[in-house]
Formats: structure tokens, sequence, C-alpha cells
């Protein structure tokens, strides 16, 4: 009996990973993406090209914009890093949001009890407690996991909204400007709180050398260290690692900490950056964004870098396209939602190929 | 005890169910959907969707009906993207499970714009006359809304799918052991894509129930957390549904401390207060997790991993 063609497409496992299609896929995600905000921003209503232009390009015609972009690529970056490490070694924290939360409770803390104070110190005290701050928040799950065998998923997640309400809690209560007219706020940092600004007429901070120092740490320790391999090895293959004798908890605790400490240097660095004082909210879900970074950078720290600007991108073009067109700033979230999708779909081509036909073996016979 | 405070006992009993409907209804769909051996994360981004689906349509046609029909769709269409990303396009299940929540909070929020500050009139608890005005159980056996007896049924229907039903075997065998269930002959990606979306129209229904019964209206992000709140209830449950329909009573019951203390002039900051069910969560985790034989005994052995037929 013959059999009739198919025209169904398969996937064909490759002998190895693709090099190219790593760096192909994101490429190819980002492309899908653009077509696909196109085809809903003409749904909605809306000229396609003129609207993907005011989301994409408009943000980046000014300093000023050029300057927003890397204010809010900085707290990604940072996130995003330490994120990828854990990653690798199949431990997700998806609590950085939190723990960028407890950065920023720690170090505007610092800020507010020396508020009446100057000195030089007084910065390099906030960064070092911020760090601290985010590191605590990120040994819970740690801890949790390593002693109790709970998922470090849920738990970081659920630490996320007690430390939003801490927050919360703090600025409504002892930490509220007295001047304040009730405002769930606390006083406005003194200047020897503040990081200094690197480019007049933007608000370029200083934190956005903290992201590039983490970039550089991040592929030392991914690329250079023994620790980073024990991490990459644990996340491939978890038995081999241990026959080698690495440690799954060490993976885990490293991961949190190293994580939890650059998510708290993004908090601080956000409170003594472009807010100046601490709020009920002090994130517009970078801590989760973060997340999308890590994967579109490919859990690489220069990737991360690339991948941090676009976000970065994402979160200025939902507010031009709410001023420009008076659509909904949620649209950032359905452009980064789709980013992902995108990205995870065309990943299969990593280390699969696509085949059209019936298998080899079967058409012979 | 005198009438009063039986009365008063049933109405917090009675709000405690009320509270553990969108819970149970997630925590069942999710339940399914571990079985045939699939994590889906995207719990939290399925419920809002549902949601606004479930209030969009209630809002526009008028009919509630058709608002629970649109929240399962919408349900089911944002598990349908899961399960094809993840059973046929072989991507990390955890990666995927997350892209699909932060999708629909942005999708939710994006959609609910013109819904904001609307409402819609609350779904009618049951009457049947004089059994429902029986001091105490009356309201708590006869008084409930339709809901919350729906999702009681849905327990004892997946207890007794996986229990009892050949069909229940089947979906077991391809979350303990793949590839046997592949070599045997069983349509293995067919099998779990029917859980992922049977999990997606029950979180679907738990949105709804969300914007239509307990707070009729639409607010950006209404779920609070609720969807990882019931993957967390899955693994308390040991995969067992009417541990899992317990331990949203649980939670339902957290959830109406919190409301009832401060009525009572408990002087806690609400954001205290507020912190209840995740401090919960945690503890019931660490509480349910410290043995691990028990979880590794009870859970699906395949979940998580990608499986390929041609290996």
């Amino acid at each position: 009996m013959a059999h009739k063609p198919s025209f169904m497409p398969r996937l064909e496992p490759r002998g190895h990973a693709s090099p190219a299609m790593v760096y192909v896929t994101p490429l190819l995600a980002l492309a899908v993406t653009l077509l696909a905000g196109g085809l809903l921003f003409q749904v909605l209503g809306f000229n396609a090209p003129e609207a993907l232009y005011t989301f994409f390009v408009s943000p980046l015609t000014t300093a000023y914009g050029l300057g927003e972009l890397v204010v809010k690529a900085t707290p990604l970056a940072l996130c995003a890093i330490g994120l990828a490490l854990g990653f690798r070694g199949n431990v997700w924290n998806i609590g950085a949001e939190g723990q960028l939360t407890f950065g920023a409770i720690f170090g505007g803390g610092v800020a507010l009890a020396c508020y009446d104070m100057e000195g030089w110190w007084i910065l390099p005290l906030m960064v070092v407690a911020g760090m601290v701050g985010g590191m605590l928040w990120g040994a819970i799950p740690a801890l949790l996991k390593t002693r109790f065998h709970a998922s470090e998923i849920l738990v970081s997640l659920m630490l996320t909204y007690v430390a939003t309400l801490i927050l919360s809690l703090l600025v409504h209560g002892p930490w509220r400007d007295p001047e304040g007219f009730n405002f769930p706020e606390s006083r406005m940092f003194s200047d020897s709180a503040l990081l200094p600004v690197l480019l007049a007429e933007t608000r370029l901070h200083f934190g956005a050398l903290f992201a590039l120092a983490a970039v550089v740490g991040g592929w030392f320790i991914i690329a250079r260290t023994f620790v980073g391999f024990q991490i990459k090895v644990m996340g491939l293959t978890p038995a081999a690692g241990g026959y080698a004798g690495f440690s799954q908890r060490k993976v885990v605790w490293l991961s949190f900490l190293v994580s939890g400490a650059l998510a708290g240097l993004a908090g601080v660095s956000e409170v003594a950056g472009p807010i100046g004082q601490l709020q009920p909210t002090v994130s517009p879900g970078y801590g989760f964004t973060a997340i999308i970074v890590a994967f579109l950078g490919r859990l690489h720290p220069v990737g991360i870098l690339l991948a941090s600007l676009l976000m970065a991108l994402s979160y200025l073009g939902g507010e031009a396209v709410q001023i420009g067109m008076g659509l909904p700033l949620a649209v950032t979230g359905v452009f980064q939602g789709m980013l992902l999708f995108f990205l995870l779909a065309s990943d299969v081509l990593i280390r699969y190929r696509v085949r059209f036909g019936r298998p080899q073996q079967e058409a012979k016979a | 005890m005198s009438v009063e405070l039986l009365d008063a006992t049933a109405l917090l009993l009675v709000a405690m169910m009320r509270a553990a409907v969108p819970l149970a209804l997630a925590a069942l769909g999710e339940l399914v959907t571990e079985k045939s051996g699939v994590l889906n994360l995207g719990v939290e981004g399925m419920m809002l969707t549902g949601a606004v689906a479930a209030f969009a349509a209630t809002v526009s046609t008028g009919s509630m009906t058709f608002g629970l029909l649109a929240a399962v769709l919408a349900g089911m269409a944002m598990a349908l993207l899961f399960g094809f990303l993840t059973l046929y396009l072989l991507t990390n299940q955890v990666a995927t499970g997350l892209a699909l929540t932060i999708f629909g909070i942005g999708l939710s929020a994006f959609v609910g714009q013109g819904f904001v500050g609307q409402t819609v009139e609350p779904m009618a608890a049951v009457s049947l006359g004089a059994l429902s005005g029986i001091p105490f159980i009356g309201k708590l056996v006869f008084g409930q809304d339709p809901m919350v007896y729906l999702t009681l049924a849905l327990t004892g229907g997946i207890w007794w799918f996986f229990a009892r039903a050949r069909a229940g075997l089947v979906v077991r065998a391809v979350g303990e052991s793949p590839h046997a269930a592949h070599a045997i002959g069983y349509p293995v990606r067919l099998i779990r894509l029917g859980a992922v979306l049977f999990g997606g129209a029950c979180c679907g229904l738990a949105g709804a129930y969300l914007s239509l019964v307990y707070t009729p209206m639409w607010v950006e992000g209404m779920t609070a957390g609720r969807g990882w709140i019931a993957l967390a209830l899955v693994v308390f449950a040991t995969w067992r549904p009417w541990r899992a329909m317990l331990g949203a009573w649980l939670f339902g019951g957290i959830t109406i401390i919190q409301l009832h203390v401060q009525g009572m002039g408990v002087d806690l900051p609400s954001q205290v207060l507020s912190m209840l069910p995740y401090l919960a969560t945690i503890v019931v985790l660490v509480l349910i997790s410290r043995d691990s034989t028990r979880i590794r005994l009870n859970a699906p052995a395949s979940i998580g991993k990608v499986f390929h037929p041609e290996g």
C-alpha cells in the first residue's frame, strides 16, 4: 500500500545543539513580536507602522529618552544577572521583586536614619545595607529549600507579597514623612543619600555603573570560576554533579544569596536614584520582567545587558503609546509576555530541526 | 448555644466556603494537569484572564451564563497556548508557565481597562424555601451560591475519575511513565493536552468566581496571588482532590479571619493581616515538604519533564 505524502511538520532531534540558533532565535522572536504587536495595534484600530514607531522608536529620539532607557535597564540587568545564575543551576528564584523591595527598605532605612547627617560614607553604607537586605530576603527560600525541600518557586513568590506589605506598613506608619500631609511616603532623602546623576538633563544615575560591574562580575563567575562550572553541571545533569561530589545545597544557597544581593542593590539604586524616597511601590515589576530579560539574554551577562535595554524600551514604549495614543499602560506587559512566548517557542530550533514529510525509514518501507 | 451565635457561626462558615471556591477550583484544575505529568505555573495568569473575560462578557451581554462560558473558554485558550508550547514545541514547563502568568497579567489589565469601576449583579444564592430556613444548616447546606455546590461536585468527580475510572488510570499512567504509556499506544501528548485544557477551564472558572460573585467587579491583578496559593495547595494535598478542598477551606478560613479580626476591634495594622495567607502558605509548604519521601511517593513521577515521542 502506497503511503500518502504527508506535509505535517515534524521535529527531528539534532545531534548537537545548534550554536547559530542560540543567537538567531532571540532576533526571530523579536521579529515575530513586532509582527504580532503590529497586528494587535491594527485590530485595535490604529495605524500599525505609526503605532510601532511610537512604541519602539519615538522614546529614543531625545537625550532624556536615552537616559531613561538606561535608568530602566539598570534594575532589570541587576536582577536578571542574579536570576540567570540560579536558572543555569535549575534554581528558580522568581521573587526578585521582593528581594528588590527589601533592598529598598534596608537602604532607604539607612538614608532616613542618617537624615540629619552629611558625609561620603552614607551612600556606601546604604548600598551595603540594600545588598544585605536583598540577601536576607533571598536567604529565606534558600533555607527552606535546603532544610525542608519547600519549593523555592512558591516561597520566593509568597515573600514578594510579604515584602511589599512590609514596605507599605513602614511608609504608612513609622517612616511616614512628618511634614507630608499624611501621604504614605517617607521624607525625601538628603543629598548625601542620593546617587549622583551622570549626565546633565537626564536622570541617568550612578546605578548604571553597578549594573555594568554586575555584568563583568557575572561573566567572571560563570565563565572563569569553579563555582560557575558547578552550577552549570548541576543544572544540566544533577546526577553527574552528584557523582562529581558537587553539592546541590551549595548551588541553591549561592544562587539565592547572589541574586538576592543584586536585586537588593537594584532596590537601593532605585530609591537612592530616580525615586529619592520610599513609596508604597518602588518598582513597576522589574523583578518579574527580569525573568524575561534573563531568558532573552540566554542566561549570559552580555546577552542580559542587551535584553535589559530592550525590555526597558518596552516600558518607555508603553508610556509613549499611553500618552500619544491613549492606550492603556498594560500594553507593556502584553508585549513582554508575547516576546517571552515567541522566544520559548523558537528555542525549539536550537535542539530540533523542522522537517516536512514522513521520516526517512518509514518512507523507504 | 443561642440561636444568634449559631447563626453567626453559620455565616462565618458560609463566608469561609465562599472564599475557598476560587482556590479550590484552581487547585483542582492544576491537580488534574499535574497528574498527567505537566506542571503549569500559569494558574495566576489563567485566573486573571478568566476573571476579565467573565466580567466583560457579563457586562456586555447581561447574562452571567455567558460570563461563565467566556471564562471557561478564555482559561482554555490560555491553557492551549501553554500546551502547544510545552507539549509540541517541547519548551521548558517552568519558564513557559511563568510566561503565561506574565502574559495573563498584562493581557487582562489591557482588556479590563474599559471595565474598571463597573459592577454586575452578584450571583444569587440558591433558595430551597423551607429547607434554607432551617437554623444553622439551612444557610450552610441549602443556601449557598451554585458555584459552591459545583466545586464540591467537581471534587467528588475528580476523586472518582482517578480512583475508579479507567480513563483516570490512563491519565495517571501518562503522568507516571509517559514512555511506557506511549509504548502501549496511548496518545501521550493528546491526553496531556486534555488535562492541561481541563486545568485552564477550572482556572478560568476560578477567576470568574472572583469577578462575578466574590467581589462583583473587575480590578487589575484582583487574584492577588491566589493562583500561586492554589499551586501550593496541590502540593499540600499530595495530589488528592478531597485534601485540596480541605486545604482551600483552611485558606478560606484564614482569609475570613483576616477580614473579621479588625471588625472585632483587634488593633493590628491591616498590612499584617493581609500577610497572613502568604505566610500561612509558606508554613504549610514547609510542614508538608519536610517529609520528602512522602512527596516523592505521591508526586506524579514525570512531572515537569519534557516528553518527545521520538526519544
